[in-house]
């Protein structure tokens, strides 16, 4: 038994990263916007169906196909908050959260009419080659996931901390006037961070796809792990979240080896329960980016 | 430099600026006086555009801002350095600083950073500090700094003694005084009543959203009303 405990340790880390970029792109959104985009599921499974049609129709893989998807829903995160999130919601929190909620099922039910419910898998040559870690292998696009997940929030942090549009989205996330005193644009930056959280989950898919399905409800697999995530690193914490995306990842899998494959979400869950009982504020102290 | 007339202003249904008129001249200090909860906030951001006025126009160098947002007003050559200081308190004095030079004279940042640095030595000293742990008067100092690393043409000092200490006061006062000296015009609004005659050009008071009281620094300080209601002589 020890010796499947080190594999599935690895493998653990290799999903986790993938929940860790997906909860980026929630909690950069929750940090500065200071709102829960309900839609981030929603946009996922969005980002899987449009890596899946570019694989189908012209046959690019869904590597390749990644920074194209993220470019797009880059500005598709960036359009929506501009001009519906914030142009339905009236600046109000509450009306934001209706406005993503509407969103998600206008999403899920346009997948819903386009692909049917059918459960969708892509081909690639490489879905099956394995890789040795250590005493482990594990499949080629767990690896890719796992380095791409990790360079993709390596760059999201080298934005926050080196670049001029990091230092005003930090700005903004706590101090909006003073921000808008420096001549920053506050609807734009908000719709920046949107953008940049929209990006994170469209990548997330790319880096899926190989090993993963696509149905219209796929989405909420993840989005609940996510809030898990986002919670348990501190909401609003870029490096909170992804060292619990990796450990849920980890749990998960060790659930897995112990109570059955089915099981493994019920550690994630025993998670979110004992972090609200005993760290209500994340396993870190909470502090934007 | 800033011209106003007819300005009216206020929030939902309460009117709280009524009939506003003044202007301020390239390199002039001007003051705005007032008790708490007359209006000066208010009319500070109405200048920076943070709130839209409901009638009246506010000229700056010549053009109209009535009705603009706050990043071309900021781009313009018009900073505020507002009350309560709101700087970033989860940034470093350095990140601060460089944010004030955000939306304009970003070229000159470097020139302008090293400048602040001479003028608030104590900044200096702090740069990698977060400003959220800085005492009240450095807070005030950096918010000063980072409203002047646009290279602003005018510049809206709201309370800016606010909290602090006698000496830092006179302390602050003559700063003001030395960054007028190099042209910069000020609009300083505070409650400060006779340092801010002391060290302006001319004063409004502003009473009840109405200016009561306007005329030469000098004038106002002999002004029997203004002696009455804010030096209770
Ligand atoms: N956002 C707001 N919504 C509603 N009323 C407001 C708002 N901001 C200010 N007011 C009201 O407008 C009036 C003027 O406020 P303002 O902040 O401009 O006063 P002030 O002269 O700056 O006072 P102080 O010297 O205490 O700073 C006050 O009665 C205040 O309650
Ligand atoms: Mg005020």
């Amino acid at each position: 038994m020890l010796g499947l405990v080190v594999p599935a340790i690895l493998s653990g880390l290799t999903t986790g990263a993938v929940y860790a970029l997906v909860a980026l792109g929630l909690t950069l959104i929750y940090g500065v916007l200071h709102i829960i985009n309900f839609a981030h599921g929603s946009l996922l499974m969005a980002a899987l169906y449009v890596a899946l049609v570019l694989n189908m129709r012209l046959g690019l893989d869904p590597y390749v196909a990644l920074p194209i998807v993220v470019a797009v829903f880059f500005c598709a995160g960036y359009l929506l908050q501009r001009f519906v999130v914030d142009t339905f919601s009236h600046g109000r929190d509450a009306n934001i959260l209706l406005v993503t909620l509407a969103l998600s099922i206008i999403i899920d039910n346009g997948a819903l009419y386009l692909f049917t419910s059918n459960t969708r898998t892509v081909d690639v040559p490489y879905a099956f080659d394995m890789i040795e870690v250590g005493p482990a292998f594990i499949p080629l696009p767990k690896v890719v996931a796992f380095v791409a997940a990790l360079v993709i929030a390596g760059l999201l942090w080298l934005v926050m901390r080196h670049t001029r549009l990091g230092a005003a989205i930090r700005a903004v996330a706590i101090e909006k006037r003073g921000a808008e005193l420096m001549g920053i644009d506050v609807k734009h930056t908000y719709a920046m961070c949107f953008g940049i959280g929209t990006a994170c989950v469209a990548a997330a898919a790319c880096l899926l796809l190989p090993t993963f399905y696509v149905t219209p409800q796929v989405g909420y697999a993840f989005v609940l792990v996510a809030f898990t995530t986002v919670v348990l690193g501190g909401m609003g914490s870029l490096g909170g979240a992804l060292v619990a995306g990796l450990l849920l990842g980890v749990v998960e899998a060790l659930c897995g080896l112990f109570l059955g494959e089915t099981l493994g979400q019920i550690g994630i869950f025993a998670a979110f329960i004992l972090t609200l009982l005993f760290r209500p504020a994340g396993l870190f102290a909470p502090k934007v980016a | 430099m800033l011209e106003i007339s007819g300005l009216k202003a206020g929030y939902g249904p309460v009117t709280i600026l009524h009939d506003i008129a003044m202007s301020i001249e390239a390199g002039e200090i001007v003051a705005v006086l007032g008790s708490n909860g007359v209006g000066k906030t208010t009319l500070n951001n109405v200048i920076s555009g943070i709130i839209k006025p409901r009638a009246g126009t506010l000229r700056f160098d010549g053009q109209d801002i009535t009705g603009k947002r706050p990043r071309d007003i900021v781009a313009m050559g018009l900073a505020q350095v507002p009350e309560g200081r709101k700087i970033f308190p989860n940034l470093t004095v350095r990140e601060n600083l460089e944010l004030g030079a955000f939306r304009r004279a970003g070229r000159n940042r470097a020139r302008n950073f090293e400048r602040m640095c001479t003028i608030f030595p104590r900044l200096r000293e702090r740069l990698k500090q977060r400003a959220g742990t800085l005492s009240g008067g450095e807070q005030q100092m950096l918010a000063i700094g980072r409203g002047l690393m646009s290279e602003p043409k005018l510049v809206i000092l709201d309370e800016p003694s606010l909290g602090l200490s006698p000496l830092l006061v006179e302390e602050m006062f003559s700063l003001i005084q030395t960054i007028n000296r190099d042209g910069l015009a000020v609009l300083l609004v505070e409650q400060n009543v006779v340092q801010s005659l002391a060290i302006s050009k001319r004063t409004y008071v502003l009473e009840q959203g109405r200016f009561a009281i306007v005329g030469q620094s000098a004038d106002v300080l002999n002004d029997p009303k203004l002696r009455q209601t804010y030096l209770g002589l």
